[in-house]
């Protein structure tokens, strides 16, 4: 993050701030359970689960076998009768083959049974493209749930907040799907000790300006904090947000960053048509705060198409820091 | 029928003889209901199945879970649900199960363990499975009981959760309502091979039993109940049965895929209730009269249900919004 480091701050891997969580979770609380693909011995497709197992053991650990639909229906039940189960997929591109168990029953059996019960369901999806690892193993597919009432979808950036909204996630009573993009796994932050939460549909201001407003998640807010830098040195100033949470969404700090700028620029991995961005820019449009834009609003989103293999082309079909670039001075300029 | 200590269990028989009169007469009223243009949505009979839910229910506690399937009414009356709410879920009622946000197809009971219809065939199998877990882990001795049709072993969730239930001896017992159909396909259309062989192919034990005789039911499920609350579940039972209407209520004439010949015949040789009505009365448990007088008092205490549910009030329409989540 751009504040500046002081040494005695603790800082910890994404990757580790999550498995913290976890640790802290699974160690007050009986109820909590981890459920995954080789998240045993093994520790995770991504080490996130790392050695929890030898602390915890394999009732507390549990590898499940390749069965999305089976291991999601499983901790949907677990959770419906009084367990708080983790949910682990490999990569979140193979939520496609949980979708029935995670749209037709935890999202919905709250309201079906008119209020009768609780699904307390975390679920976490490896997710994004970078990693040369092609068209089913990189999608970011936030939006998908997000269109689905009865879950929240949030999608932490930061070390920080990684540990924070899983812990929130386990308070919450309803299921939470949370988004962890997989290039965010080895960065490094500040991560506060001990047991402490980020609220869920919260945003965060990020870095403070005057003149466009970018609305980003994810890595995606990386990337915009980076192109903030060299735009401040070019006279354009940044509010940047970080949404965090895509359902429920924060409008209040959206709408609040586009009254002081009158610019907008979205930009999220998620394919563009249909996404994050078009919600956030939806938002902005039904608002007052569309009376406050001085130019169109500007979305930067993945490209239409799936996830190609070769680096070169994977770049390509998501934002990167010259097209925020790009989009921040004609914005700026009224070039839009 | 078999059974021994007739006497001896004079009150076990006479409550599942009631149970089982209570769905016969509930699937009535509702047939009505719907036929009636009364009762929004659709709806699937229960009736014919009776000594499948009741056999089975009766073997357990209330804290003992059971999943639904959309032909679940008669798995919710086993399970111990009372007629006024249940009709006030079908009419969709603010005083029903679900403040008549589930209807039908997924009217549960949480009072009496029932976790919910499921109007997605197989649905429900990850929750009983995930159920059961949770008995494991948190070592209570009380027994999931997955109930599914045979249609629904056409999905592949059954043999994923099967699998983690074998693996980690989980406390559930899968129950196959065979009713010969799958929808509107007769099930030897859809259904290659047996379908115990296929949860014998996890290690799981498992059984075929006459679906239409409660006494059986009751007396394997009793015995596997036991064994899952010792620790050797799970199990599999194929229950032989049939359903006397159509897929849902609106099925009427469905001679092209179901012989009349062959609905008349279960009906007239093999109805659950008619079977258990003689043996009670043969073994000198109940006289004709005493039954008799049960189904009148069934049938008026559903009129009253009846009544009662159609004159109860809607919920609010700003509770569209309530329940999505907790706050």
């Amino acid at each position: 993050m751009s504040a500046e480091k002081s040494p005695e701050l603790r800082e910890l891997s994404y990757a580790e701030a999550i498995r913290e969580a976890m640790d802290i979770a699974l160690g007050s609380d009986p109820r909590v359970i981890l459920m995954g693909e080789d998240i045993g011995v093994y520790g995770g497709a991504f080490q996130v689960t790392g050695d929890l197992v030898h602390k915890y053991g394999t009732d507390r650990v549990m590898d499940t076998p390749i069965s999305e639909l089976g291991g999601a229906g499983v901790a949907v039940g677990a959770a419906l009768t009084g367990l708080r189960p983790i949910f682990e997929f490999q990569f979140s591109d193979f939520a496609a083959l949980a979708m029935e168990q995670i749209v037709n029953q935890a999202a919905k059996v709250r309201f079906m049974l008119g209020g009768a019960v609780s699904v307390p369901l975390v679920m976490r999806f490896p997710a994004g493209s970078g990693t040369g690892a092609a068209a089913q193993h990189s999608q970011s597919i936030e939006a998908w749930l997000g269109h689905v009432p009865g879950l929240k979808v949030v999608q932490p950036s930061t070390p920080e907040d990684a540990k924070g909204m899983l812990l929130a996630a386990l308070d919450d009573p309803d299921p939470v799907m949370i988004f962890e993009h997989k290039i965010l796994y080895k960065m490094k932050g500040h991560v506060p000790e001990g047991r402490y939460t980020t609220p869920i549909g919260k945003a965060a201001v990020r870095r403070e300006g005057k003149d466009v407003s970018i609305v980003a998640t994810s890595l995606m807010v990386h990337k915009a904090l980076s192109a903030a830098d060299q735009l401040a040195s070019e006279g354009i100033d940044c509010d940047v947000i970080d949404l965090r949470t895509v359902r429920p969404m924060d409008r209040e700090t959206v709408l609040a960053s586009v009254r002081k700028t009158g610019r907008l620029i979205c930009v999220y991995e998620g394919v563009k048509t249909l996404g994050v961005g078009a919600e956030v820019s939806a938002m902005v449009a039904e608002s007052d705060a569309f009376d406050f834009l001085d130019a169109p609003i500007v979305r930067l989103g993945g490209s239409e198409s799936p996830i190609p293999y070769n680096p070169e082309l994977e770049k390509a079909v998501v934002p990167q820091v010259p097209d925020i670039l790009e989009a921040a001075r004609n914005i700026a300029k009224g070039q839009i | 029928m078999s059974a021994s200590d007739n006497k001896h269990n004079r009150e076990d028989y006479l409550r599942m003889y009631r149970q089982m009169v209570r769905i016969r007469t509930f699937e009535d009223n509702a047939n009505q209901l719907y036929l009636s243009a009364k009762m929004p949505g659709l709806t699937h009979m229960y009736s014919g199945e009776e000594a499948v839910a009741v056999g089975i229910c009766e073997a357990l506690t209330d804290s003992d879970r059971i999943t639904s399937t959309h032909r679940g009414h008669g798995h919710c009356v086993a399970k111990g649900a009372d007629f006024q709410a249940m009709f006030c879920e079908l009419l969709g009622k603010e005083e029903g199960y679900c403040r008549g946000k589930g209807g039908s197809m997924h009217i549960a009971d949480q009072s009496h363990g029932n976790l919910g219809a499921n109007a997605i065939v197989g649905g429900s199998m990850g929750i009983a499975t995930g159920s059961a877990l949770r008995a494991k882990l948190q070592k209570s001795d009380d027994v999931t009981v997955c109930f599914f049709g045979d249609g629904a072993t056409a999905q592949g969730l059954l043999y994923e959760v099967m699998n983690m239930a074998a693996l980690w001896n989980l406390p559930v017992i899968y129950a196959c309502e065979n009713n010969g159909y799958s929808e509107y396909t007769a099930t030897a259309e859809i259904a290659a091979g047996s379908i115990t062989d296929r949860a014998r192919a996890f290690g799981i034990e498992a059984f075929e039993v006459d679906g239409q005789d409660v006494l059986a039911v009751n007396e394997l499920t009793r015995e596997l109940t036991g064994r899952c609350r010792r620790g050797e579940g799970p199990f599999f039972i194929e229950l032989q049965t049939y359903r006397y209407h159509g897929h849902h209520v609106g099925d009427i004439n469905r001679e092209y895929y179901r012989p009349k010949a062959e609905e008349k015949d279960w009906k007239e040789s093999r109805d659950p209730i008619e079977k258990f009505t003689q043996w009670l009365t043969g073994e000198g448990i109940a006289s004709t009269d005493e039954l008799e007088a049960m189904k009148a008092e069934i049938s008026d205490d559903a009129a009253s249900a009846v009544d009662y549910a159609l004159k109860a009030k809607y919920p609010e329409t700003h509770e569209v919004d309530m329940h999505v989540f907790a706050d």
